[in-house]
């Protein structure tokens, strides 16, 4: 793209609606030559525009060999995001991108795959295990550990339940605030890890979600073999021009929107938790 | 250094001769000018349109202009403005969007690249375009809006012979003499001007005037002159081991010290020759067909700079203070393998409390009773 700021228009083709709050927009590229032309990588994002509203960035969710299609998935908390939600099929939205870096999917084929994901903001992964399921045989077990708040939390229900199904693959989930109709593990995602066996020197772990599980959860990870170098984390900053010139998205001295969104653990490692970082 | 051949002489009375040169080349010529209390980049004529006779006094937090009976030309170091404005607009349209019958049309609105020439910048400034021909030119894209207002400018740099109480480059290694990035560099000695020529553009404008060539004698009293400003300057940064030190100094009680008197007006930012943040701006016209993307400055010192749904990173302005000068002399040279700093001391001059950087940081660096770190989450 010659110039970064431009702004491609799209069409919103299909709309599913995954929860009260979270929606996921299929959009096909208006211009031919532009979509043609596009190319992402799971776990990179695009900023996404609405006339007179604004532009928000959000992962793009879809396979990375299919780009005619691009979903985005939106959860409704801001003055955009809500705007966005609120379209249907035929609506116009607009799109720059891709931007950042997405997960290590390459590098994770032929190794164990452990997911750790935490809260509503797991969409990013959800691109991930989706990549890995459609090349399944080139990956090894694959382990998927989920974590929510309350049962109500829990989306994805089906595609949890599609995952477990699966060869090879575990799908462990977990509430810190069960109610009655809770049928799988209490308490926080990372009690989850004394719950699966992993094979330490073959694994490869991708997580997103919130910065505290991360930084809880990594150390215990860490302690049972798994080197840093071996640890992705996906991150969320402010973004408003997705290459790293607008300088919301700074974290230490890194830009999360072209450094990241997806950062190798003992890269961040110093910076997470630090206040103000 | 200017050697003789590749330096020449102007009698200060005739720089209008200069001035022409460049707007017979087409140029719009922009300088210096007093207004309100201040100096401020204008569009000039003429010599005369220049704050001749003045002269500038800066402190924390105090900036004085004091008319002296001289006819010094560039007894004015520098204005709140830098060479910022002139290549990263401090409102720059990006698209222009057009609603149509199935969606909209967008278009990127760059700036036609205008022939420039601004006279009086300083080392300190150029050093601060060069900082930001780095990130804006150089970096995984190139910005096509700065790159085009790049493109027109050219720079009569001033070196400075007289140092102000704010000013460090000296100790930044910016000045006070001009490097590079210009296209010529004035020293003004009493009423002669030596002249050196950088780019081709400024060799070009410089034969066509066929002036003489600057003696040994002028030559030598500009560098003394220069020298000695660096001397004076009674401002300085030890950058000795700063990043490291300075992003192990992350709970040092001084940064409690400083919010209490920082206002977080964010002055400095918008002062500062090499401060980048910005935002987009949508603003769609009442009849909701027309909206225009655009690009403002925007400040690390803001409430929604570090803001994400239902949570800020930089909640006080503790954090925010940290985040800037942090930013400013360690992550920058993370980032761009340059500090952030060019030594230029407006954002001391302009803050309206005259926090110090160059007081902070070594307190920031002498052991403090460290506080147990602790989470913001």
């Amino acid at each position: 793209m010659d110039n970064p700021y431009d702004i491609h228009p799209a069409t919103i083709v299909e709309k599913i609606r995954e929860a009260e709050d979270i929606t996921t927009h299929r959009v096909q590229l208006v211009d031919k030559q532009v979509r043609q032309q596009f190319r992402f990588a799971a776990g990179q994002f695009n900023m996404v525009y609405l006339f007179g509203v604004g532009e928000v960035a959000i992962s793009i969710v879809s396979d990375p060999d299919e780009p005619e299609f691009l979903d985005h998935t939106i959860r409704a908390v801001g003055r955009v995001t809500k705007a966005i939600a609120d379209l249907q099929p035929g609506d116009a939205l607009g799109i720059r991108g891709p931007f950042g870096q997405g997960w290590p999917l390459e590098e994770a084929r032929g190794r164990n795959v452990v997911i750790v994901t935490g809260g509503l903001g797991c969409a990013p992964a959800v691109g991930a295990i989706e990549y890995i399921f459609r090349r399944r045989e080139q990956y090894g077990s694959v382990k998927i550990l989920h974590g929510v708040k309350t049962p109500h939390d829990l989306l994805y229900r089906e595609r949890f339940d599609k995952w477990r199904r699966a060869h090879d693959t575990e799908v462990l989930l977990t509430s810190d605030q069960p109610d009655k109709t809770w049928r799988y593990h209490i308490g926080v995602v990372t009690e989850l890890f004394e719950c699966v066996s992993i094979d330490s020197a073959k694994s490869i772990v991708l997580m997103c979600g919130p910065e505290i599980m991360m930084r809880l959860g990594v150390p215990i990870l860490m302690r049972r073999g798994i080197p840093a170098t071996a640890i992705y984390v996906s991150l969320e900053r402010h973004m408003e021009c997705g290459i790293g010139l607008c300088g919301h998205c700074q974290m230490g001295p890194y830009f999360l929107c072209k450094d990241g969104p997806v950062m190798r653990y003992d890269r961040v490692e110093p910076w997470l938790g630090r206040v103000g970082v | 250094m200017a050697v003789p051949g590749h330096s020449v002489a102007l009698p200060r009375a005739e720089l209008q001769r200069l001035l022409d040169a460049l707007s017979a080349k087409g140029y719009r010529l922009v300088g210096p000018t007093l207004r309100d209390g201040s100096i401020v980049w204008e569009t000039i004529q003429h010599v005369s349109d220049l704050p001749i006779g003045w002269r500038d006094h800066q402190e924390p937090g105090r900036y004085r202009l004091e008319q002296t009976s001289s006819n010094e030309i560039f007894g004015v170091v520098h204005g709140p403005q830098s060479l910022k404005p002139f290549t990263f607009a401090p409102r720059e349209p990006l698209v222009q969007i057009e609603r149509s019958r199935d969606g909209f049309t967008a278009r990127p609105t760059l700036p036609h690249s205008e022939k420039v020439a601004v006279i009086g910048a300083r080392a300190c400034d150029l050093a601060g375009l060069i900082i930001q021909d780095r990130i804006f030119l150089k970096d995984i894209h190139r910005d096509p809006y700065y790159a085009a207002r790049r493109e027109g400018l050219f720079v009569i740099a001033v070196n400075c012979t007289r140092a102000l109480s704010t000013c460090f480059c000296a100790s930044m290694e910016t000045g006070p003499r001009t490097k590079s990035g210009f296209d010529l560099a004035l020293t003004e000695i009493d009423d002669q001007l030596l002249i050196e020529a950088e780019s081709e553009a400024g060799v070009d404008l410089l034969s066509a005037l066929s002036l003489s060539p600057a003696t040994h004698e002028v030559i030598g009293e500009a560098a003394a002159r220069v020298d000695a400003c660096a001397r004076n300057q009674v401002r300085r940064v030890d950058r000795t081991g700063l990043p490291q030190a300075l992003y192990a100094a992350h709970e040092h009680p001084r940064w409690d010290d400083v919010a209490v008197r920082c206002l977080a007006c964010a002055n400095c930012t918008m002062v500062c020759p090499t401060c980048f943040c910005h935002k987009v701006e949508e603003t769609p016209d009442l009849s909701h067909q027309h909206t225009a993307h655009a690009r403002l400055w925007d400040s690390c010192f803001t409430e929604e700079h570090g803001y994400i749904h239902g949570k800020n990173i930089r909640q006080t302005t503790k954090d925010r203070y940290r985040m800037w000068l942090t930013h400013k002399l360690a992550s920058w040279i993370d980032q761009f393998g340059t500090s952030g700093c060019v030594g230029c001391g407006r954002c001391i001059t302009w803050c309206p409390v005259g926090i110090d950087v160059t007081e902070e940081l070594p307190a920031l660096l002498r052991p403090g009773e460290q506080q147990p770190a602790t989470s913001s989450q």
